[in-house]
């Protein structure tokens, strides 16, 4: 069992790290890259959210943490002048201080009120962005220069992003590992004590809170690493796209974000990811259809969800009960 | 005063009817319909193409956009809902066919009808005039009026009739309203037809007001889910309070707070977020829904 999860991994890092270039230089599509690079990013997102459906909480609020994240990366290289690998973290931690400001009051709902003021808080973060001096309202940030050199102890680990022959394939590099980062960091919480925790909170709260865990702790600790996910998702993704505007998450993206989760199955730790490659790149291959693709891909997510309503991983689960 | 007054009361009027067919969807079947915007822009497409394409009276737009949008709802709940409820571990999954449903709706009103801004000519000529202090156009009354008898004949039909019964007894407790007979299918996918007729009817009469265009769908699903956090989810005297406040907090909004810009939404959801925090269940809710 234990070989054959090795194996999984190791195949995994392969497709991602060598595969897909390989694929992409021979087969010249070279905008697949951007593709890709955004379902990595995306999938960071949803790794956050997937954590907060953990605890039993639906999360429609992902969206306002990217572009909070977004926004801090931005604003400390436009006007601080931080490199930005350093903004990084800073935009992930940022994100993740405003989400416990905020996680305490809302965390104490539950169902469709949580999922209903996330989802307000989404359209809040854009009107804040909007009404704020320091974001420049709707004209946004704009002409923000690409990353540049990562060095530690003066050894360059990444070089700088404007020398670059082809940033896209270092920006997909770049959304691949933090992805890989992200989903062993989650694994690594659910297979932990914190995450048999967070399984109680799920299951019955009181029941949890009775027999002594911290539940309001717990729930806040949750939700303060899923916004880190959100903040950085956004924080790179302003990178790419070196620019930022209020609208550049909006509603549509947090509700998104959850359904990556949905589809890809909230029992699975790489659900989400499955979820947003099967999404967005599908999204993506429809382009062709012109304007038939929102009908298309709209038509194809209600039919997998009356066929397989449990996400789509659950379809290893019934393989398994068969044996 | 009695102006922002006024506008408030035609606003929450419009806004109640919306929160109403998306609280009664979700007291009967516990699913957050994220299509109920779009519902409602399928409404008022429904009702422009009767009225101006082939020039039938309002009336009658009006009776096709609910005559249709109950259709949709009773074949959605039948062959989408149903399904999907009885096979998923976790209600929730409900929330992704209701998303993908919102798409759907969107997808095809754009395909059938198109992306441009569409309106009726009006109803009814002549503006509403005491004295400076009131001015409001005749229509704009008619369609208030309209909308409120719309509420007071849904309130009776839940409160009196056996169908209506019926669905109260289902939103308070499902088990026991099948244990004592109630054909729970049933009246699940009447109740859903009836959401979705709400929001057609809301359409209906907006299109002549506000005209209609295919954005609109979001941010009105946006509003009522709003509304039905001030009100309290399933509760129907929730979402009528809801609608009627958030009607009225635009109103004074807008008029208020026109001096610092736009943001009227801005302040509205910082103090729904503080009010939810000492009373998550809004106005009127059960805990924890």
């Amino acid at each position: 069992m234990n070989t054959q999860k090795l194996l999984g991994v190791a195949g995994f890092l392969f497709a991602v790290f060598v595969l897909v270039p390989w694929g992409i230089a021979a087969s010249g599509r070279w905008d697949f890259y951007y593709t890709l690079t955004s379902v990595a990013l995306l999938s960071i997102g949803a790794a956050g959210v997937w954590l907060t459906f953990y605890i039993g909480r639906i999360n429609i609020g992902q969206g306002a943490y990217a572009l909070m994240g977004g926004y801090v990366s931005a604003v400390l290289i436009m006007k601080a002048g931080i490199s930005f690998w350093a903004t990084l973290p800073l935009a992930g931690l940022f994100c993740a201080v405003i989400s416990v400001l905020i996680g305490l009051p809302i965390l104490r709902l539950r169902g469709v009120y949580f999922a209903m003021v996330t989802l307000v808080l989404t359209e809040v973060t854009r009107l804040t962005a909007l009404a704020l001096s320091v974001t420049n309202g709707a004209k946004g940030i704009t002409s923000i220069p690409l990353p540049g050199e990562l060095s530690l102890f003066g050894l360059t680990i990444v070089p700088d992003f404007a020398t670059m022959q082809n940033p896209k394939l270092a920006f997909y590099l770049l959304a691949a590992t933090l992805m890989v980062l992200s989903y062993a960091a989650l694994w690594r919480i659910v297979n932990s004590r914190l995450g048999h925790l967070c399984r109680s909170l799920q299951q019955n709260e009181e029941l949890a809170s009775s027999i002594g865990v911290n539940t309001a702790y717990l729930r806040v600790l949750a939700y303060a690493i899923s916004s880190f996910f959100g903040g950085i998702a956004g924080a790179v993704f302003v990178a790419i796209s070196q620019s930022i505007y209020p609208s550049s998450f909006v509603v549509t993206d947090s509700v998104n974000f959850m359904l990556y989760c949905f589809l890809g199955g909230l029992g699975y730790v790489f659900g989400p990811m499955l979820g947003t490659l099967l999404l967005y790149f599908g999204w993506d291959l429809l382009s062709i259809a012109k304007q038939y693709q929102l009908l298309i891909y709209s038509s194809a997510m209600i039919a997998l969800m009356l066929a397989v309503p449990n996400g789509v991983l659950s379809l290893l689960d019934r393989k398994g009960g068969r044996k | 005063m009695e102006q922002i007054l006024a506008n408030g009361l035609y606003l929450g009027a419009q806004y109640a009817l919306i929160a109403l067919g998306l609280t009664l969807i979700f007291s009967l079947m516990n699913v957050l319909n994220f299509a109920h915007g779009q519902m409602y822009v399928l409404g008022g497409f429904v009702t422009y193409t009767f009225v101006a394409q082939f020039g039938l009276p309002f009336i009658v737009g009006l009776l096709a956009s609910a005559v249709v949008l109950a259709v949709v709802g009773a074949l959605i709940e039948k062959f989408l809902f149903r399904p999907v409820i009885r096979k998923s571990k976790r209600e929730e999954s409900t929330m992704l066919l209701a998303a993908g449903i919102a798409f759907f709706l969107d997808a095809v009103i754009l395909l059938v009808f198109g992306e441009k801004q569409r309106g009726v000519p009006k109803i009814v000529n002549g503006v509403f005039n005491w004295d400076f202090r009131l001015i409001m156009p005749y229509d704009r009354i008619l369609i208030g009026v309209l909308a409120i008898a719309a509420i007071v004949g849904f309130i009776l039909y839940m409160q009196y009739s056996r169908t209506g019964r019926a669905m109260r007894a289902l939103a308070q407790d499902r088990v026991a309203a099948q244990l004592m007979g109630v054909d729970v299918d049933r009246y699940s996918m009447i109740g859903f037809a009836l959401g979705a007729m709400l929001a057609g009817v809301v359409g209906g009469l907006l299109v002549t007001i506000t005209g209609i265009n295919l954005g609109m769908g979001g941010p009105t699903s946006i509003k009522a889910f709003m509304m039905i956090m001030i009100g309290g989810a399933g509760v129907i005297s929730g979402a009528i309070a809801g609608g009627f406040i958030l009607g009225m907090m635009e109103s004074i909004g807008l008029s208020v707070l026109a001096v610092y810009g736009d943001i009227t939404y801005l302040v509205i959801f910082a103090t729904l977020m503080i009010f939810l925090a000492f009373r998550p269940q809004g106005l009127m809710g059960k805990p924890w829904g």
